[in-house]
């Protein structure tokens, strides 16, 4: 049982991890309505540009400042360059455009800082915590926790800044109905420019951690698939959709490669996700916590 | 709009350069890869092959007088762009491709019949089509120095070394970490076969790709409790792999890696984690033979070379690259001895690379001696060796622990064979002769 | 003048209701079939015919398969390698198991078994609309490369689970030189794209677009939503498998499940998009602009690099090529939304005016 219980909180711990990176879409995808599958190229961009800076020999927090630079001057050029020429166009085409984007952000960051993959310590060790082990036999990384532990700040954060500021609440009417947010005088442009930048922050955050756990490299930019399922479970346009989205595709798929695995030959992670989603969906067409919408002829 | 024409004008000259001296040149393509996930690999591997070629011309002025060329084509890893890669470079230069180093296993399998075709040989160093190391079948195919196989009951023949001899295998539990691929899958009927063989257990379980997120089955591990766990991982599935055996207590010196997960970029993503971590390798890491030497005093000090990055010179993928170009370059010497000093064509060079024989002694004067096994290829055998050597990683480099550990021919030799004759018999080859090839 | 239709009277239904009603088209498509199967393998050399042109048409099909159900019918899908990948699995199967079985007849059967497989993944698109539907095909991508890499019945049980194409036989000539295969894929590509562009302004093709524009509108006038989506479904799929069967026997010859990979989803998918949404010509287009870019970037790079007499670190074209890639593709996306289709419509139009502009 302890097993079960193990494999259980392993999953919801990578869950954590998908959700950080499934948060960078539905914060673009909330404000502008573009699915905007560059996100796990950003994540990559981000990550491996911090650790470029780091090996420069850049102190730390300063690095992680000059990489926030960097993503909010990206993130601006994309949303100038990319999104704006492309405005009202079909969301298929937009969809495009961000995998074009994702293209030019993969061959950019190789350009910029080669294609070695690069080791990345953020000074949390990926090992298990002794006194839980002790305690129960089970192991439970720190760093997992520690992520975990980040992504709930962001989160909330990030929930507090939606609903408390003036920004955010602007974002959430340009959210609801471009023409009126512009039609009341909130300026448009301005606050897709602060989307950008909040994502390229989320997509700094999520690399780090990522880099972090896994190395920073080019497979970095498949975490997209990854958040796919989590986001297309909790809806695009939600946030607390995300946490819960990743929560539940982590859990499941663990214990779904665990104990489902064996009896079919193993490796179903990689289509398990989209099937539960797809399940999920056929009850539940919006997704989890996404917006109801009303067909009328 | 200046720099346009002066491009023009460069075509031009480019055009007609290439039609005026192009008489005494063996042309080599490099079908490779320097973007995309696997560009570490590609790179690195095709970086050395490219220096150490340039390093022949510099020093020998070529090989017989014949000046090496090469041309550079991107797949992306991807077997559409390669074949397209191949197509338009096999007919480039005065002969036609000399030889083509895939460098996918995708790709290779989808050049075997063009290849044939084309009269272009096909080398797969450590990848590809196991089964065409029967070279009665595969003609144009050359898996030289080790094939998957091979490579599996080596590393068998490792941990029973470990353990105390052979016998102490039985009842041992041994898994098998792999790539959910073509790739991947490719060594399970061997470790099948060598489990029933010597009485240990052993547990196939497969991470699907790209193999970033590795917690179910590290945790399946922990469960079995394994003796010893075989990696056969790909890319950034390996790192992962050596941080999911910290997470869960397993000690890294019981896990082995083949050899595409036993470099550098496998390892230093891991940081600590990959500490004590094994993995074979048909050559070994470091800069102080005096091929790599070579290489640095008539490339680099002269300001040319592939890597952008010099300390990754000595590295395993780049050392790799220049075991591809030390075979490239003895295949042709071969070749020349009997078909004379001038650029040959890809069925001239496949005689070279089926009599091609490397020995000790010729190591040791290109200066390679220790760097890579010697071998011996032959029209029953397109393999030609078969060793590995194992390195352990001790958290900096990578630190030779055996001299070479040769497979299990009785084992593996038959499985080819008939892997082979069914090949033949689905495409209607009859097979070679071989008493009566020259 | 050049392009002008007054004055073509139809006199009978059977004028009023052929494929290119107008009598240019029906020259200019006329003269390019002529060109396609006549001149091109006369003068084309082997590189052209073997490693641009055969899969050039291979994923101009994908692409009409694909514009089927996405252009036409409206439906996403990000699964087109997969029911490429049944495809190819399955024509190899019934090539192997069933003795003396003609590989035309293997590959319509291959292009049902796609059709399956595609109504299956479909299913769900009853309930479920725009991204979220990508899901279900997402879902049928990862899975069938899964099942054709897990279960070993798929390749013959080959040790590593690839595949390798048997030769193309027809009324006992085997069709193995680049020449032979190019026209063999030309053929069933003509036939194909023709049936298709035929289909499209069929009762079906409408119903397919009054989905696409307005589903709750279309079944409001009476038009079968099932019916309608699994019927786009299964023609994309088969289109997409017959596709698939090709790209393994005329062109790559041994294939991998990997190499059907997503990547190759959404190369089709851009096809579709760049070439232009709801246009066979467009399929056409977007399959050639999307092949021929990076091989073209790719000879060109190496040229600019020694033509500018400079020493480029090595990688770095390969990244400028994929940045240019991605630019191009973002600004065509920008410059010309619907397509290059909507380019030739324009040129159309211009033509009809020409020489008198007004």
């Amino acid at each position: 049982m302890s097993f079960f219980f193990e494999v259980l909180i392993g999953g919801l711990l990578s869950g954590v991890m998908y959700s950080l990176v499934a948060l960078g879409f539905v914060l673009i995808y909330k404000a502008s309505g573009v699915f905007n599958f560059a996100q796990g190229a950003m994540v990559f961009f981000a990550a491996l540009t911090f650790v470029g800076f780091l090996e420069m020999g850049v102190w730390f927090w300063f690095a992680f400042a000059l990489t926030l630079g960097a993503m909010v001057v990206l993130g601006l050029a994309t949303e100038r360059i990319v999104l704006r020429p492309l405005v009202n166009q079909p969301q298929i085409s937009l969809f495009m455009a961000t995998i074009g984007l994702t293209f030019v952000l993969e061959g950019l960051a190789q350009l910029l800082w080669g294609s070695q993959p690069h080791g990345l310590d953020i000074g949390i060790q990926d090992e298990p915590l002794g006194w839980i082990s002790d305690a129960t036999g089970m192991n439970i990384s720190k760093f997992d926790l520690a992520a975990a532990g980040i992504a709930a700040a962001l989160v909330t954060s990030l929930a507090l800044f939606f609903s408390r500021t003036r920004i955010g609440r602007a974002l959430r009417a340009v959210a609801d109905d471009h023409q009126a947010a512009l039609a009341v005088g909130i300026p448009l442009q301005q606050i897709w420019g602060i989307v950008w930048t909040v994502a390229g922050f989320v997509a700094l955050v999520a690399g780090m951690l990522w880099g972090a756990r896994n190395g920073v490299q080019f497979a970095l930019t498949f975490l997209a698939l990854k958040a796919l399922p989590v986001l297309i479970l909790g809806g695009f346009e939600s946030i607390p959709g995300a946490i819960v989205g990743g929560l539940i595709i982590g859990a499941s798929e663990k214990l779904a490669e665990v104990y489902l695995g064996p009896y079919v030959g193993g490796g179903i992670e990689g289509w398990f996700p989209y099937v539960l989603a797809l399940l999920f969906l056929l009850v539940r067409p919006e997704g989890l916590f996404g917006e109801k919408h009303i067909d009328r002829v | 709009m200046k720099s346009f024409t002066k491009a023009l004008l460069g075509l031009a000259m480019l055009g007609a350069a290439a039609t005026t001296h192009a008489q005494n040149e063996q042309f080599v393509p490099m079908v490779g890869y320097w973007v995309g996930p696997y560009a570490a690999g590609g790179s690195g591997i095709f970086g050395g092959m490219i220096d150490y070629i340039n390093m022949v011309n510099a020093r020998d002025g070529g090989v017989g007088g014949v000046k090496l060329t090469y041309e550079k084509c991107e797949t992306e890893y991807n077997n559409a762009r390669g074949v397209e890669c191949y197509e338009r470079l096999k007919k480039k230069g005065p002969t036609g491709a000399t030889l083509v180093h895939p460098l996918s296993t995708g790709i290779t399998y989808s050049l075997i019949e063009k290849g044939t075709q084309d009269k272009v040989p096909i080398v797969s160093i450590g990848y590809g089509r196991t089964d065409a190391s029967d070279g009665r079948v595969f003609p144009w195919v050359f898996p030289l120095l080790t094939n998957y196989w091979s490579q599996n009951t080596a590393k068998i023949k490792f941990i029973g070394s470990k353990e105390g001899g052979m016998d102490k295998l039985k009842g041992k539990k041994i898994v098998n970490i792999y790539h959910d691929s073509a790739y991947g899958k490719e060594t399970i009927p061997v470790l099948d076969a060598q489990a029933k063989k010597y009485g240990f257990t052993v547990t196939h379980i497969p991470v699907p790709h790209p193999g970033n997120e590795q917690g179910a089955q590290w945790l399946q591990v922990r469960q079995i409790k394994p003796d010893w766990v075989i990696l056969r991982g790909w890319g950034v599935m390996n790192p992962v792999a050596l941080k999911g055996a910290a997470k869960v207590g397993f000690p890294r010196d019981r896990i082995i890696g083949v050899w595409w997960s036993g470099a550098e970029e496998d390892t230093i993503p891991a940081g600590d984690a990959a500490k004590g971590y094994i993995a074979a390798g048909f050559n070994v890491a470091g800069s102080n033979f005096p091929v790599i030497q070579d290489i640095k005093k008539y490339v680099y000090a002269k300001g040319k070379g592939e890597m952008e990055d010099p300390t990754r010179i000595g590295s395993i993928y780049y050392n790799r690259g220049v075991v591809h170009g030390i075979v490239t370059v003895e295949a042709i010497r071969k070749a020349q001895e009997k078909y004379g000093k001038k650029p040959l064509t890809g069925e001239q060079i496949r005689w070279g690379l089926e009599n091609l024989t490397i020995s000790e002694a010729r190591l040791k004067e290109l200066g390679a001696a220790g760097f890579m096994q010697p071998l011996k290829v032959s029209c029953l055998d397109h393999e030609g060796g078969g060793a590995v050597k194992f390195q352990q990683w001790d958290g900096k480099e990578w630190k030779v622990i055996t001299d070479w550990i040769t497979p299990d021919r009785d084992l593996v030799r038959p499985m080819i064979e008939q892997s082979a004759a069914g090949y033949a018999k689905e495409k209607n080859i009859t097979p070679r002769d071989c008493s009566k090839e020259s | 003048m050049l392009y002008r239709e007054a004055g073509q009277f139809k006199a009978s239904y059977a004028e009023d209701q052929q494929i290119f009603a107008i009598r240019q088209d029906r020259i200019a498509v006329g003269a390019l079939l002529v060109f396609a199967f006549v001149v091109v393998p006369l003068v084309a050399n082997q590189y052209w015919l073997s490693a641009i042109l055969t899969p050039l048409l291979i994923f101009a099909l994908a692409a009409i398969g694909l514009n089927i159900l996405t252009g036409y019918a409206g439906q996403l899908s990000l699964g087109t390698a997969a029911f490429m990948a049944v495809g190819a699995f399955a024509a190899y199967n019934f090539v192997l198991r069933v003795p003396g079985i003609p590989i035309l007849v293997a590959f319509v059967l291959a292009g049902i078994c796609a059709a399956l497989v595609g109504i299956l993944f479909g299913l769900p698109s009853l309930r479920i609309k725009g991204f979220y539907l990508a899901v279900a095909t997402l879902a049928a991508q990862f899975f069938v490369v899964w099942a054709l890499t897990k279960f070993g019945w798929f390749s013959n049980n080959s040790s590593s689970g690839v595949i390798s194409a048997q030769k193309i036989e027809i009324l006992g000539y085997t069709v193995d030189t680049p020449a032979g295969k190019y026209l063999f894929t030309l053929t069933i590509v003509a036939v194909l794209a023709l049936a298709a562009k035929n289909l499209v302004r069929s009762s079906t093709g409408r119903a397919w677009m009054a989905v696409r524009d307005m589903d709750v509108a279309a079944s409001v006038i009476g038009i079968r939503l099932m019916q309608t989506k699994l019927s786009a479904f299964a023609i994309s799929s088969a289109y997409c498998g017959v596709a698939g069967a090709l790209y393994a026997f005329a062109y790559l010859g041994t294939v991998e499940p990997e190499g059907f990979n997503l990547d190759m989803s959404f190369r089709v998918l851009f096809m579709v998009i760049i070439g232009g949404v709801g246009s066979i010509l467009g399929s056409f287009l977007g399959a050639a602009f999307i092949v021929l870019l990076p091989i073209f970037l790719n000879t060109a790079a190496p040229l600019i690099e020694h033509g500018l007499g400079l020493q480029m670190p090595p990688g770095f074209m390969s990244n400028l090529e994929l940045i240019v890639f991605g630019a191009l593709i973002v600004f065509f996306l920008a410059v010309e939304p619907h397509g290059l289709a909507r380019l030739w419509q324009i040129g159309k139009e211009k033509l009809r005016l020409w020489p008198f502009p007004h």
